[in-house]
């Protein structure tokens, strides 16, 4: 249920992330989601794409610092109550969560999470009756 | 291990001091008498000969430098007629002359004798084939190396340096087992190896004695990695002798300094005082046997520290650090003298970074800013931003310890810092003076 998603060491200079782009691009690699989180000097870019590996490949020849992280990834009506159970469900387990993003299709939000213990994580969500999504699920959205 | 010399190699300190004072007043009366250059120097400064009564005096006289030799080019410092000198070495100066020295036949031997107790240090005896890798020519490396080898009764091949695969082939045929050379030729040589897909078993190698360009230990551990040998450390420098002034054993802790020969002090660049044993400096030669070029009190510009304490090998002779950096690398930020070597060695102490680094002097608002820049590294680049930024105050908690001056660490993609074996570019001064 884990989805693999990748994570880039980018400095905070203009133009960086064009060129992670440009060179994923050559590849045709196609990116479900996108997210940068940045302090004022450096960020990390995450990104879930069509193929992890090769995407990590492609861009280590280019000399960037990438690497594979395990996220999991729910999809949920896009309205506010639905993201806060969520939250809850993990919160009442003791279970944080390291970051979160999301995206809306339609009336559809997919959210994507890190947690300390995916594993658990995916189990508290099942028993809630949450819809998880594995990678192949994800694309297709 | 075998000592070449024990009688002064592993001499009581105590005797030492009366050969070395005993040495000394005969190398400053000979530099007055026959040098002008040391005469008017001494004179200038209310000194004669009677002046020094033991290697205590030392610290009296002036200091000699790199430029004195160049305004003395070519032979000015020249304490023999040139009837007695039976060789002339030089060093290309980047800028302007090169740096000269003339050797008598008696040099020539001294010069023979700490080469052969630095061969015996790193193990090497009579049934080595020592490939000397260094150029032979003017530099004094290659034929360093090769009076040395010949000396302890080894089987010297002098290929001198380049054409790597001659180096390989006779490598190979010759079954050499010790290898002469720059560390980064070293290198060099073990990756090319490796690309021609030679069998590590055709290669006899055991043991390199690598020296004349500074060298990290992170690049001893590569060359023994790759080359499966054991890297020793040599120091030397042509003003001086050449190769020979000090060399590791193969204890692999500092390198013993032919002290009976060469008498190291470390100064503070700055302030010129000499600094008590312990202390990290720039280190100081004076000859006390030399008779074409003597030197007094010479400042060879590298940095390191000496201690007497007794090597487990036996020897006596005191021992200076690897050195790392130069005292003309020195930078001046906000009055605190510093070394980019310390902060090579902070970052060389923390596992999760590799040592490529950059620093970035600025000045803003008329206060000096020190920025050291980084690389993350693979291994330990997770996805969490909060271990970045905890990665980063450590590495600048370490920094402002080791350095005592307030340090802004950037993280850094990698690869982006330049890499280079011999003279890195490791530091951005963007002040305007
Ligand atoms: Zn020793």
């Amino acid at each position: 249920m884990v989805i693999p998603q990748l994570s880039v060491f980018i400095e905070n200079r203009s133009g960086r992330l064009t060129e992670v782009l440009e060179v994923l691009g050559r590849e045709d690699i196609k990116i479900t989601a996108l997210t940068v989180a940045d302090t004022s000097e450096f960020g990390i870019l995450r990104l879930i794409v069509s193929d992890s590996e090769k995407a990590r490949d492609v861009l280590k020849d280019q000399s960037f610092t990438v690497n594979i992280t395990n996220v999991i990834s729910v999809i949920a009506p896009n309205e506010a109550r639905h993201y806060a159970r969520l939250l809850r469900i993990l919160s009442d387990r003791d279970i944080s969560i390291e970051y979160t993003y999301a995206f809306a299709r339609g009336s559809k939000a997919v959210i994507i999470l890190r947690c300390n213990n995916n594993d658990e994580a995916i189990k508290a969500l099942k028993e809630n009756e949450m819809e998880l999504l594995n990678a192949s699920e994800l694309f297709k959205i | 291990m075998e000592i070449w010399n024990g009688h002064f190699e592993c001499m009581d300190r105590l005797d030492l001091k009366k050969v070395q004072s005993e040495r000394l007043m005969e190398t400053v009366e000979r530099s007055y008498f026959n040098v002008p250059y040391y005469r008017n120097k001494m004179q200038a400064a209310g000194l004669g000969p009677e002046s020094i009564g033991s290697i205590d005096d030392l610290h009296r006289l002036p200091f000699t430098d790199k430029q004195d030799l160049r305004d003395n080019y070519p032979f000015g410092l020249f304490a023999v007629p040139m009837s007695e000198i039976v060789r002339i070495h030089a060093s290309s100066g980047t800028t302007g002359k090169p740096t000269v020295v003339g050797y008598t036949r008696h040099d020539i031997a001294t010069w023979s004798e700490v080469m052969a107790r630095t061969l015996k240090c790193a193990g090497a005896g009579r049934n080595d084939f020592i490939q000397v890798a260094y150029g032979y020519g003017l530099f004094t490396g290659g034929l360093g190396l090769h009076y040395g080898g010949e000396k302890i009764g080894a089987s010297v091949i002098p290929v001198s340096g380049g054409n790597t695969s001659r180096q390989i082939q006779l490598m190979r045929d010759f079954g050499s087992t010790v290898l002469a050379c720059t560390p980064s030729y070293a290198l060099f040589l073990a990756e090319a190896l490796q690309e021609n897909n030679v069998d590590p078993s055709d290669i006899k190698l055991r043991v390199g004695v690598f020296g004349a360009e500074p060298w990290t230990e992170m690049m001893r551990r590569e060359i023994e990695t790759k080359l499966r040998i054991k890297a020793i450390d040599i120091y030397g420098l042509s003003e001086v002798i050449g190769p020979g002034v000090a060399s590791e054993c193969m204890a692999q802790e500092g390198l013993h300094i032919n002290e009976d020969h060469f008498f190291p002090e470390i100064i503070d660049p700055d302030t010129l005082q000499v600094l008590p044993e312990g202390s990290m400096g720039e280190l100081v030669f004076t000859t006390l046997t030399k008779e074409g070029l003597p030197l007094i009190r010479y400042r060879t510009r590298d940095l390191t520290r000496l201690t007497s304490e007794r090597c487990s090998c036996g020897r006596t002779m005191i021992r200076m650090e690897k050195c790392l950096g130069r005292s003309d690398d020195m930078l001046i930020v906000r009055g605190v003298n510093l070394f980019p070597s310390q902060v090579e060695n902070v970052l060389l102490e923390m596992s999760e970074i590799k040592p490529h680094y950059l620093l970035v002097v600025d000045r803003v608002n008329n206060l000096d800013t020190l920025e050291v820049q980084v690389e993350v590294d693979e291994a330990f680049f997770l996805d969490k931003i909060s271990q970045l930024e905890a990665l980063r105050m450590k590495i600048q908690e370490n920094l402002e310890t080791a350095l005592a001056l307030g340090v802004k660490v950037t993280l850094v993609e990698p690869k982006k810092l330049e890499r280079s074996e011999t003279k890195s570019k490791r530091v951005i001064d963007k002040r305007k003076f």
